[in-house]
């Protein structure tokens, strides 16, 4: 059994969360299991180290990079391919728990080690790693796959599942930018001539999936970093008047905040220190700049003021700081004092604690494809954690 | 008639934190080749409805899932300040509008 990706990012505190699970699990079971531990989180001065040797290049659409970029991220994982799990398979372990991980590879990995052909291999995994997602509609249930040497056959198991030709090939589509091309750590999987055959109501056929081996291996790297603290206040207005000039009305409150924290903070923080977006729920919340119906005047919106800075005191002080502009900032439609905003909450404002954006979308050229990747070996179950092999695997 | 009326599926994803994909899907060859044929789903339309340039565009044609496929960078990285759809799941709306001409002997179908 093999689990990739363990608590989604595969960073080292959630593999080790996962482990405590299935630790609870396999004791609950009696039994024991020999275990293969792989952690897949970056240490920065190794990342610094490979990006002074230019190997680390950028994917398409990364964000700039630099060697303060890897300093000042809070994390930082690798994608790895099949090679470290097949590295564990080799050892005869049970179980492989794994950081961040290719979701194929953890399919691939196995077949590719007994001399299956890599394409098809990949292909496969490609196809079962969302589940039912694959089926003409997704449902409970597990897929299977019988791998041969010249073709794989994927048939569901649960109750009304299907997989149709048009539902594998399909499956292909999904979160990935291109349909045809999938770029794994030692090379592409090209199903640009994959075939898919029903062979019966439930079971596809899937031939001609090739594999590309890359000229040089790469481990896919993936990392957030820390935008700040963010306190929020969610409210709304119904009041046409304000409606049809909002973008005005909001701007001229956003210049009130501005000057109401350089009148009460001062010197000590400048427009720099922080950051405020209001997201404008009922005319182009969701979609933003990409909305085409920006010129529909609303009925009502809700609106969500984010105010994010170094510190969640600051940030909270922001929040306050805007309550008073968002609920009195007059219009000329009305005379005497107006209340121009409905608070959904009192206090206001929500502190929301840390909050991160990505800020990699790289890869590392290493020595080896194991170089960026650390295994343990542990036998879990009926006893408590023995560290049967401490030594890093390289 | 609207893309939306023959599809079976329009949907919007990211693609990575750094890339949005777009999946317009239909229930059969019919309604796949109408769509193929009309020519209407096309890079530079692409790149007019949603405001980038049309080399950032990539358009994917497949036969075998009865698809089309476009991808492009995200306008916001996702979670960058103001992104408000982190998932992506939310941008296709402006596809669903476009307008597919039939053939004056097309006998087909809205998919409802």
């Amino acid at each position: 059994m093999l689990i990739g990706s363990a608590g989604t990012a595969g960073a080292d505190a959630q593999v080790d969360w996962t482990l405590d699970i299935v630790n609870e699990i396999v004791r609950e079971a009696g039994v024991k299991v020999r275990t293969a531990v792989i952690y897949a989180e970056q240490v920065k001065d190794t990342l610094i180290e490979l990006f002074r040797q230019q190997r680390i290049k950028p994917l398409d659409a990364a964000p700039y990079l630099d060697e303060d970029t890897i300093k000042g991220s809070a994390h930082m994982v690798g994608m790895m391919g099949a090679e470290p799990l097949q590295k564990a398979l080799a050892e005869g372990v049970d179980f492989i728990l794994a950081g961040r991980c290719s979701d194929s590879a953890l399919y691939a990995a196995l077949p590719i080690l007994h001399g299956f052909p890599e394409g098809l291999a990949w292909h496969a995994g490609k196809v079962v790693e969302c589940g039912t997602m694959a089926c003409e509609t997704a449902g409970k249930g597990i897929m299977f796959v019988r791998l041969r040497h010249d073709h794989f056959l994927v048939k569901p198991f649960g109750q009304g599942l299907r997989c149709t030709p048009q539902s594998v090939a399909a499956h292909s589509l999904y979160e990935n930018v291109d349909p045809f091309h999938f770029t794994e750590s030692s090379g592409t999987v090209d199903i640009t001539e994959a075939t898919y055959e029903a062979i019966d109501p439930i079971t596809v056929r899937v031939a001609n999936s090739h594999f590309q081996p890359a000229d040089s291996y790469t481990v896919k790297l993936e990392g957030a970093e820390l935008l700040g603290y963010q306190t929020i206040i969610i409210g709304g207005i119904r009041d046409p008047f304000l409606l049809r000039q909002l973008d005005s009305w909001l701007a001229n409150v956003r210049t009130y905040i501005e000057e109401t924290i350089a009148r009460v903070l001062g010197s000590q923080v400048t427009k720099e220190d922080y950051h405020l977006v209001f997201h404008v729920y009922g005319r182009d919340g969701v979609m933003g700049a990409l909305e085409p119906e920006r010129e529909v005047i609303p009925k009502e919106v809700g609106i969500v003021l984010e105010a994010t800075a170094a510190t969640q005191q600051l940030a909270t002080i922001i929040a306050q700081l805007s309550r008073q502009p968002l609920l009195h900032y007059p219009i000329a439609e009305w005379r005497g004092a107006t209340t121009t905003f409905a608070c959904l909450h009192n206090p206001a404002h929500i502190e929301r604690g840390p909050v991160y954006r990505f800020n990699l979308h790289h890869v590392v050229i290493p020595q080896s494809p194991l170089e960026l990747f650390r295994t343990k070996f542990v036998e879990i179950g009926r006893t408590v954690l023995i560290d049967v092999n401490q030594g890093v695997s390289r | 008639m609207k893309l939306a009326d023959l599809a079976t599926l329009i949907r919007s994803k990211n693609a990575g934190p750094f890339f949005l994909t777009f999946d317009i899907m239909f229930a059969d060859e019919e309604h796949y080749q109408l769509v193929k044929a009309s020519r209407c789903l096309n890079t530079q339309m692409f790149a007019a409805l949603y405001a980038c340039p049309v080399q950032a565009v990539r358009f994917f044609e497949c036969e075998n899932a009865f698809a089309f496929k476009f991808s492009f960078p995200r306008p916001l990285p996702q979670g960058e300040f103001g992104d408000a759809d982190l998932h992506g799941g939310q941008q296709f709306i402006p596809l669903m509008n476009v307008e597919i001409p039939l053939p004056e002997d097309q006998t087909i179908r809205p998919r409802y």
